[in-house]
């Protein structure tokens, strides 16, 4: 599948990203003993709404830095399964635990609305990222250094209501972002926004994902989206994990390509089957 | 900088200053007529004094400081009336927005109090405060109460759930989330309410005044009434439409100042 990628000319902006991502990562796993990510497990989770049961069992191991895409018809338990992850909602049976300790800076989420306080300016919506640490001498320092990574350092001044949709979302994922999480997930972060803007901020994902080396779980429903993004891919359907695919595909993922192309309709086909088949 | 920005910036001093203008053209134009008629003659004296005449009688009530010591009871009675009814229905507010047990409590209470006209308690308050101030005081505080006791709880429970949840998520103390999410969430609506009682504060108080006062601006219009000086009350209405409007515009600067983040205030 890795031999693939080479027809076509990736433009330049591409092959820059993926040294930078390449090395990047590669000086993570060098320096620390592991990568800054932390491994997630989940064993036997349950969880019901009343009396219909939206997770029967899910049992999963992320190792740490892994990007998982998890996929599925509307109301499959996805979006349960992530806010369980991100400790949102009580659990009813099983475990979800992220080997060891953790601070609640550590696990992050991005939603899909970028649910900024309006009344703040940009750089103090990202210091609210901070948690325990907003009060601190350094706060609105580090809160700049994640709007540069973000490309919006410009706009620190601004009130939320007189940005696009997508930078916004820059926003919240600078906010995500401030307090370096080790485990980072989104709920459609890129749902809402228009077809070009979410390419870039696909690309703006990948690069912060392969600086910082977190661990991030993907909750969407676009599967080209899942496709490009992730290491690996979960097929929910009736809450349980139905597929669990492996995107063996080199970065940079080229959009459009032959193999991403194939990888994709064969998920869309899992998931039309289980639909035809009631 | 692009060019139309520039020239945007070269017109930019000179429009504000018009547009500061344009809503006094319509009084000047009202007032204008009515001292046209009245000089004519098409309008009598006894029934509308010109406008001259009334601005002579203010001048007179003014040099004998009998209208600056009026005012100035009228204006106290109001915003202290504002300050104890608007801080107790600003407290009921936040109580039961935030709290479900305080709100069981009193909110079934306090709307079937709402809807007994406050005005038909002035024999009630005459019998128990006598015609001091603290009658007056009582009316208006109860008058201004309720508009800023239902747009405070109206405000805290519209405040948008997704975040109070971020907020949440983002590790905020219940003190943390209210003074940065739900405060802020709620004051819009807090606004409206203010507004509304400055409307209800002026016509409590004008009724009490004219009631049972010894003075004041309500109690100065009744005076002059029964010595038939009707350039006086025709001050004296003048004199409400101009602190009616001041009250109107200090809350409007107070709302631009503290909701500047707001896109209904932003410049363009």
């Amino acid at each position: 599948m890795q031999e693939a990628l080479h027809f076509g000319l990736p433009d330049a902006e591409a092959v820059g990203r993926v040294d930078y991502i390449e090395q990047a990562r590669r000086l993570r796993r060098a320096s620390s003993a592991s990568s800054h990510g932390l491994p997630l497990t989940i064993r036997a989770l349950r969880k019901s709404f009343g009396d219909n049961e939206v997770l029967r069992g899910i049992d999963l191991h992320v190792p740490a830095g892994q990007f998982v895409a998890i996929v599925g018809r509307s109301g499959c338990g996805k979006s349960t399964l992530l806010r369980l992850i991100a400790g949102l909602e009580s659990i009813d049976a099983g475990t979800v635990s992220f080997g060891g300790e953790t601070q609640p800076e550590d696990i992050r989420v991005m939603f899909q609305e970028p649910r900024l306080l309006p009344w703040a300016r940009v750089i103090s919506n990202v210091e609210v990222g901070l948690g325990r640490d907003r009060a601190s001498v350094g706060a609105s320092a580090r809160a700049e250094k994640a709007l540069i990574e973000v490309g919006l350092r410009d706009k620190r001044v601004e009130w939320p209501a007189v940005l696009s949709g997508g930078q916004k979302q820059r926003v919240a994922l600078a906010r995500a972002l401030v307090s370096d999480p080790r485990v980072l997930a989104f709920d459609e972060p890129l749902g809402a926004l228009d077809a070009l803007t979410r390419i870039s901020m696909q690309r703006l994902l990948e690069r912060v994902w392969g600086e910082q080396a977190f661990t991030a779980i993907l909750v969407t429903h676009d599967v080209s989206e899942a496709v490009t993004l992730a290491d690996r891919i979960l097929v929910i359907e009736d809450g349980r994990i139905a597929h669990d695919v492996t995107v063996d595909i080199r970065r940079p993922r080229e959009r459009g390509s032959a193999d991403l192309a194939a990888l994709e309709g064969s998920i869309l086909r899992h998931l039309l089957n289980t639909a035809d088949s009631p | 900088m692009s060019l139309t920005e520039s020239i945007a910036r070269l017109r930019g001093p000179r429009l504000p200053r018009a547009d500061g203008l344009i809503p006094w053209i319509v009084p000047a134009a009202i007032v204008l007529i009515w001292q046209v008629a009245c000089a004519t003659g098409f309008v009598p004296a006894r029934v509308l004094p010109a406008p001259s005449d009334v601005a002579l009688a203010g001048w007179k009530l003014l040099l004998s400081g009998e209208l600056a010591r009026n005012i100035w009871v009228s204006f106290w009675r109001a915003s202290a009336g504002l300050l104890v009814g608007g801080g107790i229905g600003f407290a009921f507010g936040l109580a039961n927005g935030l709290s479900q047990l305080s709100s069981k409590l009193t909110d079934t209470t306090l709307q079937m109090v709402r809807n007994i006209p406050h005005l038909a308690l002035i024999p009630l308050v005459i019998l128990w405060f006598g015609i001091d101030e603290s009658a007056k005081l009582f009316l208006v505080a109860l008058g201004v109460f309720f508009p800023i006791y239902l747009n405070t709880l109206h405000g805290i429970r519209t405040v948008d759930p997704q975040l109070i949840e971020m907020g949440r998520i983002y590790g905020m103390s219940d003190r943390e989330l209210f003074r940065r999410v739900i405060f802020p969430g709620a004051l819009p609506s807090i606004f409206v309410g203010l507004r509304f009682a400055l409307g209800i504060m002026w016509l409590t108080l004008i009724v009490a005044e004219a009631i049972a006062a010894s003075s004041g601006l309500g109690y100065m219009a009744m005076q002059a009434r029964e010595f038939m000086q009707i350039d006086v009350v025709v001050l004296s209405i003048l004199i409400y439409a101009l602190l009616g409007k001041l009250a109107d515009s200090a809350s409007r600067a107070l709302e631009r100042l503290t909701l500047s983040w707001h896109p209904a205030f932003q410049k363009h």
